[in-house]
Parts: C-alpha cells; structure tokens; sequence
C-alpha cells in the first residue's frame, strides 16, 4: 500500500511541475505587455515602467521568473489582485468554502437520487422504469446547465415564489464566518432561522449543479450493477436461498460500488467546471464567479492563481480517489 | 419489403457495412438521434430557404411577441420574437450553423491532432509517448471549461479562438484512446507481416494501424461533439464565445437572460434545441458504440 502511494506521488509530480509551467506561460501570453495592461488606460511613465519591470523580475530571464514564480507558489503567494490588490490567495481562500459547500450539496443530491435511480434501473433491467431512469438519466447528461438553472429560476422562483434567485442567504441575517459554510456557521451561531435560510438559497443552485453528475452516477450504477448481477458469486448466493433484497444490497452493490465510487470522485473536474456556470447563474459568490469576473476584468494574476489552484484540488482529489480504489479493491494495488 | 440482394460474403467491407447497420439500427433511440441529425443539418444547410426571416432583421413594431400558440402571438413569427424584434425561430435556425460548424471543426482539429498525437505515442513508445501523455495529463488537471475560458482570454473572445480552446481540451480523450488502441494492435500478426514485407513507420502507423483502432474513435467523435456543442453554448452564455449579434444559441440565451420573467419563450426555446441536439448526438453515439464495439454491447 506504501509503495503504491509513493507510485501515485511520483506520478504527479510531472503533471504538477506541467500546470505550473502552463500557468506562468498564461501571463506570459496574453497579448501585449503585462505593465502595460496592469497599468491601464493611463499609461505609465518611462522610469515607473522600469521600475516596475525590475520589480516584477520581468527583466530576467524566462528561467529565472518561473523559479521566482514556483518560490512565490510554494510560499503560498501568488501575487496581488489587480482590482483589488489584495493577495489572489486571500481572495481565493475566501471563496472556496462557497463553493465547496455548494458542490457538495450537488453531490449528495446526485448520490442520494442517482445511485438508488441506477440500483432500480438494474434490478428492473429492460422494464418501462429501466427505460425511464436510463431516458431521463440521458437528457441530465445531456443539459445545458445553465439553461436548466434559468428554467428553475423562471419556474420556482420567479413564477412559484418558492425559492430565492440569487446569493448564499437572506440579507436579513448576518453570519460571522468561522468555516467559511453558511450552513455550519449559522448551526454553530445557533441561529436556525439563519441555517433554514441557508439551506433555502442553496437547494436550486444545488440541484442545478448535481444534475450531470446524477445522470453519470445513475448509467454508471446500472452498467455496473448488471456487470456484478452476472458474477458468479451472485448466483452462488441466490442459490443459497438468501432474499432478493440482500443478495441486491449486500452481494451486489457492495462490489458494484468499487466503480461507482471512483465515478463520483472523477465528477469533482466536472462540478468545479459546473460551479463556473451555476454560480454566473445564482450569482452565488465562489470561485467559479471570481474567475468569470477575474477573466472579464482582466484581473490576469487572479485568473494565473485560480487556474493553478483549481488544477492542484482536481489532482489532490483524483489522488484521493485512487487511494480509495485501491483500499476499497486490493486487486488494483498490485 | 424490397427485394432482397445476394447477401455479402462475411469479411468483405459490404458484408461489415451491413452487420454494422443491422447492430445500429436495432436501436431505436439511435435511429431516432440519426434522423433528428440528418434534418437540422438540412435545415442548418438551407437555412437562408427555411428560415423565415432574416436572423439580423428587426421588425420595430414586433418586440417580444409571445409564440403562435398565445393569444397575442402572431403566424409571422411561430416562436416569437427577442426585445429588438428579431424571429426567434429564424436565429435558431441561422444558430444552427454556427453550432454545428463550429463544433464539427472542433471535431475534426482535435480528433485529427489526437490521432496523430496518440498514434506517434503508441507507436514509437519510449520518450516520446512519455512526453505526450504527460503534457495530455496537465490538459486532464484542468477543469475543461474553465481551461477553455483561460484560452480564451489569451486568444481574444471570439469563434475563431472559442473553436480552439475547446478543441484542445477534447485533444487528450482523443489522444489516450488512439494511443491505447495502437499499443493493443501494435504486436498482431497482421501488423508483424506488413513490417517484414518491408511497410513503412508512416505506412504502418496510418494505413495498417489506423483503420483498425478507428472504431472507438468514432465513439469518441460523437461524444466530443455533443461536449462540443454544450461548451461553445457555454462560452457563448458567458459572452466569450462567439459575440452577439450573431445568433448563436448560447448567446441568444445570454442575451434572452434579462426579459426571463416576461417573455419565458426567448429563454426556453434557444436552451431546447441546445438540449435536444445534444439529446440526439448522444443517443445515435450509444447506437454507434453498441454497434461497433463489441466489448461494450448490450450491457
């Protein structure tokens, strides 16, 4: 198991060294000269430009700037906003627990409908519900996302009253951030008022986000669950005599799981690519909405920080959900 | 039933042509997606005969007319119109060029470079293939539309560089799979006679290699372009993508956005076709992978 981490680690450490490479390039690219586009529409002085440039070690050598780009990185800076000049890793840390409580809100409603949704699929294999859940599960997989939020919106907020169109909570409470989850700080405030509040502006934005990964979940299920139903240990335990019920649940989700569960930890790439779209939409404040804001405005070392940050997480989770397979299916680590 | 001709001896194109359509067409959903296809690019091909206004024209005395089906609507424009008066059915149809285009060159780049990517990797192994599936790796880390927005960014907002962008993050999809099917064909004695028979490395890799590992790549083609059509859409909703006032579904949405709470018909329809194009891409891509890949059929 140790060696097979080590494997895992090693492996990552080239694409790590790639999204930094691919990162610096980002600013590097852009067209024009980054002084001159941080400067603005002012313009900028001959010996301020010089200033500056020797400031931002633009006057060294490409080499150079990337090791002076990975030290800053690995000191966790990332340099400064241009619209707000604070640190792009204060402005990012301050908005992932937004975006973190939202997708896995959609998660755990992807999980909790698709994985029953797919079990069933399976069981009744062929059935007018298998063909139901597989047709639905189809069009999940197939959605605009950022259509479906609008649908939601016209129909539960704007036309049933229902639900809120937009933010993390009502304006009529004010939480103290502790953990950065509105639902947790307003259960530790001991506010209830405030966490139903909660809870009622993220269930939309929630479902909106959770709707492709439930449609993955459920096909991803069903395959595997009619994968296993054929295995002979099933049969083995049908022939035991044991109930239908605990040959579905016991003998054949558990195994059916191993897949499954791999499926829903690749589904973070996904949400967090979602959570660009569904946040533009809820104008819920995480980092998906920073980033659109970040590229609109031209806010070039905010986007650089974003990008590197949100790869790391994508790896740190792909990382984690190896690890996993391997524990939950010891045939993998050999 | 017409007559029915000698039937193929097994082995020749013929003979694999019909067992393939025989397999494909037993589905029905595939055969519904294939001809839901096959008419929007009629209609996207004749569009200008079609469409029963100009997409660009706006008529002054006509903003956000609801469609046929209401009481105010009107039988000169069967969806309604957009707030400056533009027929919405005729945008969506001009649309169609766009999004179809645009997500079959993407297609068509990425699956050209994947292949060729993939097969110099599965075939020349060592440092190259290590080179390639890194650099494909660091594409994977990203998440596909944020690396497309930050393509974009560099590029400029526009179709040209929206194409690019999400081309290049389907390039790995295409890369991994041609690259696993070269290595699993690489050794077959087929492959191992043409060697001796003295074939080339560019001989081997695209006439003796290549057609026998298109069949997932086929697969993959229609996915990436259903993904396609989603992320241009994507690009186009979030005003990087291709610039309004040219009709594409995606920023007809974005633009429809504001007049959501009064006029349901310019936000619902342009979002519809989105969903039912890819729909149908998707079902014909599920009758197409159970017809050509026998180790996925019928699960």
């Amino acid at each position: 198991m140790f060696k097979f981490l080590l494997v895992k680690l090693a492996q990552l450490v080239p694409t790590f060294i790639g999204v930094t490479i691919v990162a610096f390039a980002f600013i590097r690219l852009l067209p024009g000269d980054p002084i001159l586009l941080m400067a603005g529409e002012r313009g900028i002085s001959a010996e301020r430009y010089a200033e500056l440039k020797a400031q931002m070690g633009f006057d060294r050598s490409l080499v150079a700037q990337y090791f002076d780009f990975l030290k800053g990185l690995l000191h966790g800076d990332l340099g400064n906003s241009l619209v707000t000049h604070s640190p792009v890793m204060d402005e990012f840390m301050s908005r992932f627990p937004a975006t973190l409580e939202l997708s896995l809100f959609a998660l755990a409603f992807a999980v909790i409908i698709g994985l029953p949704a797919g079990v069933l699929a399976a069981v009744k294999r062929g059935k007018t519900l298998d063909h139901t859940v597989m047709g639905v599960s189809l069009t999940g997989y197939s959605m605009p996302i950022f259509w479906w939020g609008l649908l939601l919106i016209m129909l539960f907020s704007s036309t049933l009253g229902w639900t809120p169109v937009s933010g993390r909570i009502s304006f009529m409470y004010f939480i103290e951030p502790v953990t950065g989850f509105m639902t947790i700080d307003s259960l530790l405030a001991g506010d209830w008022g405030a966490f139903l509040s909660s809870l009622h502006y993220l269930i939309l934005p929630a479902i909106v986000l959770g709707t492709i990964p439930l449609a993955v979940i459920a096909r991803q299920t069903r395959s595997s669950m009619l994968e296993v139903l054929g295995e002979d240990y099933v049969r083995t335990a049908r022939a035991k005599g044991l109930s239908s019920f605990r040959v579905i649940m016991v003998h054949t989700l558990r195994n059916a799981l191993i897949s499954v569960v791999t499926v829903i930890g690749l589904q973070v790439g996904l949400l967090l690519a979602g959570a660009i779209l569904t946040e533009t939409i809820f104008s819920w404040p995480g980092i998906g909405k920073w980033m659109i804001d970040a590229i609109s405005r031209r806010d070039y070392p905010s986007v650089q920080g974003g990008l590197v940050l949100i790869a790391f997480i994508v790896m740190i989770v792909n990382l984690l959900v190896d690890i996993a397979y391997g524990v939950i299916n010891p045939r993998i680590r050999h | 039933m017409a007559a029915i001709s000698t039937p193929a001896a097994p082995g020749t194109f013929r003979y694999q042509l019909a067992s393939f359509w025989s397999d494909f067409s037993a589905s029905r959903g595939a055969l519904v997606g294939l001809i839901f296809i096959v008419l929007i690019l009629l209609v996207a091909l004749f569009a200008p005969w079609v469409a029963p206004h100009d997409p660009a024209m706006q008529d002054r005395s006509a903003l956000l007319v609801p469609p046929v089906w209401h009481a105010e609507g009107s039988w000169d424009y069967l969806l309604g119109t957009d707030a400056v008066g533009r027929d919405i059915l005729s945008r969506l149809i001009y649309g169609a060029r766009y999004s179809l285009s645009i997500s079959a060159m993407v297609v068509i780049i990425s699956m050209g470079a994947g292949i060729f990517l993939g097969l110099l990797a599965g075939y020349f192994r060592g440092w190259i293939e290590t080179v390639i599936t890194r650099v494909m790796d660091v594409v994977l880390a990203f998440p596909s539309l944020l690396l497309a927005l930050g393509l974009v960014a560099i590029l400029s907002p526009g179709l040209t560089s929206a194409m690019i962008a999400i081309a290049m993050v389907q390039l790995p999809y295409f890369v991994r799979l041609t690259r696993a099917a070269v290595i699993g064909e690489k050794n077959r004695e087929y492959v191992i006679a043409s060697r001796l028979s003295g074939a080339g490395h560019l001989r081997l890799m695209f006439n003796t290699l290549l057609p026998n590992c298109m069949a997932p790549l086929i697969v993959q083609a229609t996915l990436s372009f259903s993904t396609a059509i989603l992320d241009i859409a994507a690009l186009g909703f979030l005003g990087m993508g291709v610039q309004p006032p040219t009709p594409e579904w995606g920023a007809m949405l974005a633009n429809a956005r504001e007049f959501m709470g009064s006029a349901y018909w310019a936000v619902t329809f342009p979002g519809l076709i989105i969903l039912l194009t890819v729909l149908m891409i998707n079902l014909m891509g599920d009758g197409l992978r159970d017809a050509l890949d026998p180790k996925m059929k019928r699960s």
